[in-house]
């Protein structure tokens, strides 16, 4: 599946995926995957389970190594490890999808973490700030509670907080949505776009939740198959004229990707012919 | 028979394929926990839990261990009349031996699996890759202060539990057989010497400290990340520090007393 490099949308972009080939244990994930990530935007990547979505914010983040091809943070390559990597990471947050709270900290103490972690400020400025970025997910008042007392959504948006706590350029979004009630699904979805406005954080969503990627996307890639299987704003995706594409976005249970997983022949299977 | 020397092959190739990441994990913990030396909270914080949390079981099996050599020493050494030397016999035992290994044992159970769970635990919830993305290295948070507090406690313990025995000696030898307060102490102090025995016991003891927080920390850090997995984790980090303990003390032993 190849594509043309040049860009899909006139923003600048912030990151770039060139010609992208990974593979894990032995099985391929990407063989030639292009996409670019416009800057200042919320860019939404869906996909089905397992065509390895996550495993672009693992090869953004550093965690992972392309076995070939170009993927640029920044204008420039993603750093193998080393200062260069740490000095790019703090220009990174990221929302885990289990949120990744560390079990042994409280709310508070979770947010202050980066601030600790990373800079020399004064105990009284580290609280102010991570007030401060409790505020903008409405849990100021939780910031006692422990990972452990608290629900899905209210651990996501503690996650969220002390994503965006040293103000980065990129937050990486990986599912969001899983496994949340709708009010706190609703709530998730209207922080990703007020974080975004607000303080112009170029934004990437990996999901398979057609609807609320949509509802906040500017841009939406479709990836299948090592590649780029569609992309284009919401509007083009939902009205696309590629099978597979209309399949996946519609949620069709039958199209290009069959109802049923390859298998023998099914009255030869069952052994009840003679 | 093809199988069977292709299965001996499969199992040799990954058992020096672990050892080889677990040699270089050794490394970057060592480096690790250099840096962490720094944070002195972190270290003391994993003492807390690594070491005090561990003084209950350890002074608890100490005293029955060295009520125990009491018992039997003193029945031993009746027979010869040579009752006096029951403080040098308990003491030499613990010091030189049950000290070290015992506790080692007890801190491989109590403290190391729970290690192990813990940072398998972490892995499986990701915490170790949201460390990772804030552009905090988990060898230096996670890993360094545990190997530190590890090697830190267990000498500690291991003392801890030979005094503790000693004392366990002297509750029975005393208490029940009536042996004479100061010839109790005073063989002990005269059979006793504080390089040749105490000396060595603490150079085996922060030897099987490394031992098992290497161990844990390495089973727990590469732990398949499922619930399965972090189980097998466990286990195997009590199977396998258990197994280096008693092997690395035959080692130690020969080398130390055989004179090799």
């Amino acid at each position: 599946m190849s594509q043309t490099v040049s860009l899909p949308h006139d923003d600048s972009p912030l990151v770039i995926a060139e010609n992208l080939h990974f593979s894990f244990s032995g099985r391929p994930i990407y063989s030639g995957l292009n996409l670019s990530i416009p800057e200042g935007k919320i860019t939404v990547i869906l996909g089905p389970s397992g065509c390895g979505k996550s495993t672009f914010l693992g090869l953004l983040g550093g965690r992972l190594r392309p076995d070939s091809g170009v993927l640029k943070f920044n204008g420039k390559d993603i750093p193998r490890s080393g200062s260069g990597l740490i000095a790019m990471r703090r220009k990174m947050g990221m929302l885990f999808q289990n949120s990744a709270l560390l079990t042994d900290l409280n709310v508070f103490e979770n947010v202050a973490f980066p601030f600790r972690e990373q800079t020399d400020l004064p105990e009284a400025i580290i609280r102010i700030l991570v007030l401060m970025k409790l505020e903008m997910v409405g849990l100021r008042g939780a910031r006692n509670m422990m990972p452990s007392e608290l629900s899905g959504g209210m651990s996501r948006r503690v996650s969220l907080a002390r994503a965006i706590a040293l103000d980065p350029e990129l937050v990486m979004y990986d599912e969001p949505f899983v496994g949340l009630d709708p009010v706190s699904m609703g709530v998730i979805v209207k922080l990703i776009s007020e974080l975004n406005d607000a303080m112009g954080i170029t934004s990437v969503i990996v999901t398979h939740d057609v609807a609320e990627g949509c509802s906040i996307a500017d841009y939406v890639y479709l990836l299948d198959g090592g590649g780029v299987a569609g992309h284009g704003s919401p509007e083009e995706m939902m009205n696309s004229d590629n099978p597979g594409v209309r399949q996946f976005m519609q949620g069709l249970p039958d199209g290009p990707v069959g109802f049923h997983y390859p298998a023998a022949d099914y009255i030869l299977d069952l052994g009840v012919e003679k | 028979m093809i199988s069977l020397v292709q299965g001996l092959g499969r199992w040799g190739v990954s058992f020096i394929a672990r050892l080889g990441e677990a040699v270089l994990f050794l490394l970057g913990a060592i480096s690790g926990a250099a840096k962490s030396l720094r944070r002195g909270r972190l270290i003391i914080q994993q003492l807390y839990s690594i070491g005090v949390l561990t003084m209950l079981i350890i002074m608890v099996s100490g005293l029955f261990v060295g009520m125990v050599l009491g018992l039997q020493g003193y029945y031993q050494l009746v027979n010869f009349s040579a009752e006096s030397s029951l403080g040098m016999v308990v003491a030499l035992f613990l010091v030189r031996e049950l000290g070290p290994v015992l506790a080692a044992l007890l801190f491989a159970g109590r403290a190391g699996s729970a290690l192990t769970a813990e940072i398998g635990l972490m892995r499986a919830t990701d915490q170790l890759a949201a460390m990772e993305m804030m552009a905090v290295d988990p060898m230096q948070r996670v890993v360094g202060p545990r190997f530190v507090a590890g090697i830190i406690a267990m000498p500690l313990l291991a003392a801890m539990l030979s005094a503790i025995g000693v004392l366990g000696g002297y509750l029975i030898g005393h208490g029940q057989f009536g042996v004479d307060p100061g010839v109790y102490w005073s063989s002990m102090q005269n059979g006793v010497d504080f390089y040749d025995d105490i000396l060595n016991g603490v150079i085996k003891s922060v030897v099987f400290g490394v031992i098992v927080v290497w161990v844990a920390l390495f089973e727990g850090y590469v732990a398949t990340p499922t619930s399965e997995g972090v189980s097998r984790a466990t286990t195997r980090t009590v199977v396998t520090s258990s197994l280096a303990i008693l092997g690395g003390d035959y080692i130690l032993t020969a080398l130390m007393f055989g004179g090799l």
